[in-house]
């Protein structure tokens, strides 16, 4: 019963969009042969950030011709000629300068409109991390264009998808602009290969605009493990873990057990118990790895928006009633105190 | 030439951070009628920041907080209460309420440049994204129309000297980093940077009083032009829970089972 309305629904609705479609169609073909993306990638000290990788995939599954952009000190030897080992990349547009090295927004913008008024560029895409979303949205406004942020899929050319209220809806958009400003949600293009190409590294044009900001200082979190974001398993603390003390004696050799990156709900964070970088969720990171295994978290919506596209999800909270216990693959109700040295142990010795 | 801080404090009338939207029939929105809203959690941080900037009284005084929001007639509502908090004054930008999440960030970034414009302002304090569109872009926008430098996420803020020398400590991915620049200025704020106040009984009383102007969006010059067409809104994937384990023997094997271990 319920099947058979959900076809017949779905059937009108396509009979609906069928004229718009065959529209589109044709539009695209035409379109086919001018589009050109640019893929915007991020740097630091002459290595790509894992952002770039998204930027990437996404460049490339828009279907055209695929630049990317780099842009830093001495950047030709090493970022660039990373990145045009890309396969798929067809040319590497470099901007060798110390002015551009720490990404700052007030002269890398102008810096990437020059360059995609050059290039003619159709599409900009970057990873939605803290370069891309500093910079490109001075860049769409720049270029007189409404930016799409934070996409985790695309349709066609011109139409995306993307969440909205901290993922409680997922929009469908299609933007009218010429050009298209996009960054992506880096847990959802991750299949660009790194080897296998052989892309022309070219100069890029510099305006040399200056730099209104000065780049201070910067205290990264250090870390032997893996990046939270791209991590194939992570292990996340709540406030169930109760002070910084205990959430390093009970999650770090958790964490090491298993190879994972470690992270944390806002309440731990807020309590002191974890670095800031660690917050999983609509105000810190979104991850989506292969395992997320959540300690001592209830699973505010706020919380899930960051987490709910993991591939599997465990669960250890005391509280049976934990909403985290509504999206667990599998859940394990007790006293983390006790249940996850024991897991800890057993994952050690298997 | 700064002689004292010209604030702006852009806030957006939100669903309530707590409420889980619900799609509406048509997909073509979330259901807005009769929930919740309130003021966007991080246009807190700004109204609060703008305010302890005031009482700390640094080396630069504040002369004014603007507070503006656009929408329709209950933003009313949101200015009142970044009024009862410490904003001096508001301007209420007459906009159609809409399901769609509102104005989209260019149209209200082109909107500020005008009413910084027209206000003299020299500091734009922004919250880093709003809860409804989660698009991070508005300040960003506005400091590249203006020209001026900007920062976004902050954790800290401080204003070091009379020629309106700024530095900023903000989030970026694996820590923070502090920048430094010169007024003119447009910050974004993030969940760090402090615990908003509640605003007291008395301060509620006395925000009534205080002057809320209604103005177009043709006051400043910009029309509601939309770059983006929303063809639907739909519920994400649901995702069944797996149900539970006894121990942590069960646990271990059920994670093997489903290939994460």
């Amino acid at each position: 019963m319920v099947f058979a309305a959900r076809t017949s629904v779905l059937r009108a609705a396509r009979a609906q969009f069928a004229p718009a479609r065959a529209a589109f169609t044709l539009n695209q073909s035409a379109l086919a042969r001018l589009l050109s993306t640019l893929a915007v990638l991020e740097q630091r000290d002459g290595k790509l950030q894992s952002s770039s990788l998204s930027a990437i995939s996404a460049a490339l599954r828009l279907g055209g011709p695929v630049t990317a952009f780099v842009a830093g000190n001495g950047v030709k030897a090493t970022s660039a000629a990373e990145a045009a080992q890309y396969k798929g990349v067809e040319k590497v547009v470099a901007v060798e300068s110390e002015a551009y090295e720490k990404g700052l927004p007030e002269n890398y913008a102008p810096l990437l409109v020059e360059n995609i008024k050059k290039g003619e560029y159709t599409h900009i895409v970057g990873g939605h991390s803290a370069f891309g979303k500093s910079l490109l949205p001075r860049v769409a406004a720049l270029l007189d264009v409404q930016q799409i942020s934070d996409i985790t899929s695309i349709e066609s050319e011109d139409t995306f998808i993307r969440p909205i209220y901290a993922g409680n809806a997922i929009l469908t958009v299609q933007s009218t602009d010429p050009i298209k400003v996009i960054t992506v949600r880096g847990t959802a293009f991750q299949d660009a290969e790194a080897t296998g190409g052989n892309a022309e590294i070219t100069e890029g044009v510099d305006p040399q605009a200056p730099a209104q900001t000065e780049w201070v200082s910067e205290e990264l979190a250090k870390s032997e493990r893996p990046d939270l974001a791209t991590a194939g398993r992570v292990v996340s603390g709540g406030r169930g873990l109760k002070s910084k003390e205990e959430f390093d004696r009970i999650m770090v050799p958790l964490a090491d057990s298993l190879g994972a990156a470690i992270g944390a709900s806002r309440a731990a964070v807020d309590s002191g118990f974890a670095d800031n970088s660690l917050q999983v969720g609509q105000t810190g990171k979104n991850v989506a790895p292969q395992l997320y295994l959540s300690v001592g978290i209830s699973g505010a919506i706020q919380h899930l928006a960051g987490m709910k596209d993991s591939k599997v999800i465990a669960a250890i909270n005391k509280d049976p009633d934990a909403p985290i216990f509504q999206v667990a693959d599998v859940g394990l109700v007790g006293d983390l105190f006790e249940k996850v040295p024991e897991l800890t142990e057993k994952v050690k010795s298997a | 030439m700064t002689s004292g801080l010209r604030i702006l404090v852009p806030i957006k009338r939100v669903i309530d951070y707590a409420i889980k939207p619900r799609i509406n029939k048509t997909q073509t929105g979330v259901e807005t009628a009769n929930v919740k809203h309130s003021l966007n959690p991080f246009d807190e941080l700004s109204v609060e920041e703008a305010v302890r900037l005031r009482e700390r009284k640094g080396p630069l005084k504040v002369d004014n907080i603007l507070a503006l929001s656009a929408g329709g007639p209950k933003c009313a509502d949101t200015l009142r209460t970044a009024m009862a908090m410490g904003a001096d004054r508001a301007f209420h930008i007459d906009v159609p309420d809409s399901n769609d999440g509102g104005l989209e960030p260019l149209t209200v970034a082109k909107m500020l440049r005008g009413v910084v414009e027209k206000e003299n302002i020299n500091l734009v304090l922004l919250g880093k994204q709003a809860i409804d569109g989660d698009q991070g872009q508005t300040g960003q926008m506005l400091a590249g129309l203006l020209g001026w430098p900007q920062a976004t996420q902050a954790s800290k803020v401080e204003i070091k000297d009379e020629a309106g020398t700024v530095e900023v400590t903000h989030e970026v991915d694996g820590g923070v980093e502090t920048l430094r620049a010169k007024l003119p200025m447009v910050i974004t704020t993030d969940l760090r940077l402090n615990e908003p106040r509640y605003a007291s009984l008395p301060n509620i009383m006395k925000a009534k009083k205080k002057p809320l102007e209604k103005k177009t969006l043709a006051d400043f010059g910009v029309e509601d032009k939309k770059r983006l067409k929303t063809l639907k809104v739909t519920e994400p994937p649901a995702r069944q829970g797996g149900g539970k384990v006894e121990d942590v023997d069960g646990l271990i094997s059920k994670l093997k089972e489903l290939g994460a271990l």
